[in-house]
């Protein structure tokens, strides 16, 4: 797997919080954000929030007092928690990118009952609704105010 | 050095791109610099599956996030609210949400009425029939009738209402307040060469069905045929003058980022209200220390931007979600002031539908309403689609220490100096704001809504930029006179936000647009003796 802008240890440690933060669920039947396909996704992605995402990484190190995918699962909670409560700009970065690809992975979108394609040139239908419910609106005298 | 030409304007946004086709009948030659580059329609981000996550990154709406080499820095560490723009052919217009209010008749007023700031220099009847050919010229969709307005007519049908616009409609019916459809610069029919809005639900960051009116599928390709010419991906660093004190041109770098001097019988500004008076504080000669056009001291200062407050929550059932233009209704039910209240002045509501999967569950965690671990999946699943906002659009009021200066330090590509703000919320603001955060949670309670959140202000927000090069007739108070043109340059205009003497309290696009048409049919009707 591809790491590009983080360290080997980085990289195997944002894939075990991107696990917590969105696990795998048979209830849902959706991959966990640590799927192979889109950690994969994660990582070509740091873009500009690769600083802050190194930042965090590190942070979330020194909590845990060693590599946190190291951790037993128990101990990896508890990091996890003190690490969410103390948030910060870094936090919100990493957080943010393992949103930015879980959320548009097919497997996940087809979960959601969203099509699996871009907006365009598709587009989408909106009702148009029922425009009686302006009639009292429209009984109304005028409400802006005169100046001369 | 380049042939000189007779119009020079700077910025190809809204008013740049107004300015330069209603001026283009008087057969002069005209040129108009522009920084960026044009944008094609398949650049935009709703034509891939990384739709959402490009407003994150090269079509973020924060400058300094986006980081195009075409943008330019700004220093927003003192400021509450951050500044969003885009710069390119159409400028702003190429990111902005189409929601297209006019001022009212009262907002040019307020001295008279409410015995706050100034009164402009000119009124809404005077501006009624420019906003008339504004609107004809974007292609504006609405419905007559609205009884918040001086009676007008927008060229085509509202946009739909959709599940969470008749929500709304129904819980303002039930609380007895205005609400109506939005005029919107969306085209709900195929308009002038344009199709119409297919409910992509993108349209901030760009439409690529060319349905939203940005300037360079509206404006741009009539003043083009009429032989303006557009030059991109040329930024100015300074307006030069003569010994007269009159401009001369401008400096500014070619796309090679060659130095280039283009001289010009009148410069017209059009950079916004964060770019103009960077431009004029960094045209500084002996005549003019303290930048161009700048006697009064006011160049820069007065900065206003609508402080948004934005409270949403959740309904049960799920609603349009991201699909539709976002922005479809508004309500002026307080926007007049009311001696009652303990704030001057008033707001717009601005309805929104909702946002899309990514914007759900980024905003849900920020806001720790979305857990991590194994709960997330249900959570998030009651979350996305159900969301509907409203938004408190404040008028601000003019204030000197809200400013934009120059950075001693920070520098755009080019090195030329960036700006620099000094803004803070003023206590009527906030007041008006607080009163909008309650007025909207009765409306979301109407309309069902729980779970309910507040925004405010909300942080990248700054999408209007206005005051802070002002109009007014008198040359120790305003910048510009009455017609735009600068106190202490007679062949220097100003055309963006930057002139306006207070903000209102809606967005400022259709008045910003009308009063650059106006701007430019009074030069026209003055030819002969423009410098008088
Ligand atoms: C995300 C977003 C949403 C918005 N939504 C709405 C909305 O719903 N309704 C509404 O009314 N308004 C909205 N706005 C605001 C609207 O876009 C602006 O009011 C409008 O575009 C301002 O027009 P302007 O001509 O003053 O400046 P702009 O449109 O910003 O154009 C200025 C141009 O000048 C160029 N320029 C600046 N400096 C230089 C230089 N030194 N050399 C060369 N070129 C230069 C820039 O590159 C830019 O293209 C929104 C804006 C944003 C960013
Ligand atoms: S909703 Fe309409 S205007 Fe907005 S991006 Fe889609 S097609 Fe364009």
């Amino acid at each position: 797997m591809q790491t590009q802008d983080l360290t080997a240890d980085e990289a195997r440690d944002l894939r075990a919080l991107a696990g917590m933060i969105i696990p795998a669920s048979a209830v849902y039947d959706v991959p966990g954000a640590d799927d192979e396909k889109i950690f994969s996704d994660i990582l070509r992605n740091l873009e500009r929030d690769r600083d802050d995402i190194r930042r965090a990484l590190s942070h979330l190190a020194a909590i845990a007092g060693c590599a946190f995918a190291d951790l037993e699962a128990e101990h990896r909670a508890e990091v996890a928690k003190a690490f969410r409560e103390v948030g910060g700009a870094p936090l919100a970065a990493l957080v943010r990118v393992v949103l930015l690809c879980y959320y548009r992975d097919d497997r996940v979108m087809r979960s959601l009952g969203q099509e699996v394609r871009p907006p365009f040139p598709k587009g989408h239908v909106v009702e148009q609704g029922d425009w009686s419910l302006l009639d009292p609106v429209r009984a109304r005298k005028p409400m802006y105010r005169t100046v001369d | 050095m380049l042939d000189k030409v007779d119009v020079l304007i700077i910025g190809s946004g809204a008013s740049g791109a107004a300015v330069a086709w209603s001026l283009a009948d008087t057969k002069m030659r005209i040129l108009c610099l522009e920084q960026g580059d044009w944008v094609k329609p398949t650049d935009y981000p709703s034509n891939g599956r990384d739709w959402e996550a490009r407003l994150f990154s090269d079509f973020a709406i924060n400058p300094n996030r986006r980081a195009r080499p075409t943008d330019y820095p700004i220093n927003d560490a003192n400021s509450p609210i951050k500044v969003v723009n885009f710069n390119g052919v159409g400028g702003s217009t190429i990111m902005y949400t189409a929601h297209f209010p006019r001022m009212h008749p009262s907002d040019f007023k307020v001295r008279t009425l409410d015995g706050v700031a100034d009164d402009w220099p000119l009124d809404y009847a005077t501006l009624e029939p420019y906003f008339a050919e504004n609107d004809r010229m974007m292609g504006v969709s609405g419905l007559a009738g609205d009884p918040a307005y001086p009676p007008h007519q927008p060229p085509m049908p509202p946009l739909p209402l959709g599940k969470s616009g008749a929500r709304f409609g129904k819980a303002m019916n039930q609380l007895g307040w205005h609400w109506w459809p939005s005029d919107s610069t969306i085209a709900t029919s195929d308009y002038e060469g344009r199709a119409r809005c297919i409910n992509l639900g993108h349209c901030t960051p760009g439409c690529a069905q060319g349905a939203k009116a940005s300037t360079d599928i509206t404006y741009w390709p009539h003043a083009i045929r009429a032989g303006v010419e557009l030059r991109t991906m040329c930024r100015v660093r300074e307006i030069t003058v003569d010994v007269s004190g009159m401009a001369s041109g401008v400096i500014y770098y070619d796309a090679e980022g060659k130095e280039q001097f283009q001289p010009a019988e009148v410069v017209i500004l059009a950079c916004n209200g964060v770019g103009t008076p960077r431009l004029m504080l960094n045209s500084v000669s002996a005549k003019f220390p303290n930048g161009i056009a700048n006697s009064s001291g006011l160049v820069g200062k007065n900065l206003m931007f609508h402080p948004y407050a934005q409270t949403y929550g959740y309904v049960d059932e799920p609603l349009d979600g991201n699909r539709g233009p976002p922005l479809c209704l508004w309500s002026q039910e307080f926007y007049e002031t009311d001696p009652g209240r303990d704030f001057v002045r008033g707001y717009t509501f601005q309805f929104g539908r909702g946002v899309g999967a990514i914007m759900e569950a980024i905003i849900s965690s920020n806001a720790g309403r979305l857990p991590w671990g194994e709960d997330h999946h249900r959570v998030y699943r009651k979350l996305l689609n159900h969301r509907i906002t409203l938004s408190a659009i404040c008028e601000d009021l003019p204030e000197e220490h809200n400013r934009v200066t120059l950075d001693p330090d920070l520098k755009d590509s080019s090195g030329i100096p960036a700006p620099k703000l000094d803004y803070t919320i003023s206590a009527n603001s906030l007041k008006m704001m607080d009163h909008g955060i309650a007025r909207a949670k009765e409306v979301l309670a109407a309309a069902g809504a729980s779970n309910i959140a507040v925004e405010s202000p909300v942080l990248n927000a700054g999408w209007h930029l206005l005051g802070t090069a002002r109009m007014g007739t008198d040359p120790e108070r305003s910048v510009v006179n009455e017609w735009g043109r600068c106190h202490d340059v007679k062949n220097l205009f100003i055309v963006d936000g930057s002139i306006w003497v207070t903000s209102g309290g809606v967005n400022p696009t259709s008045t910003i647009q009308a009063l650059a048409l106006y701007i430019a049919d009074s030069i026209k009707q003055r030819l002969a003796n423009l410098f008088d």
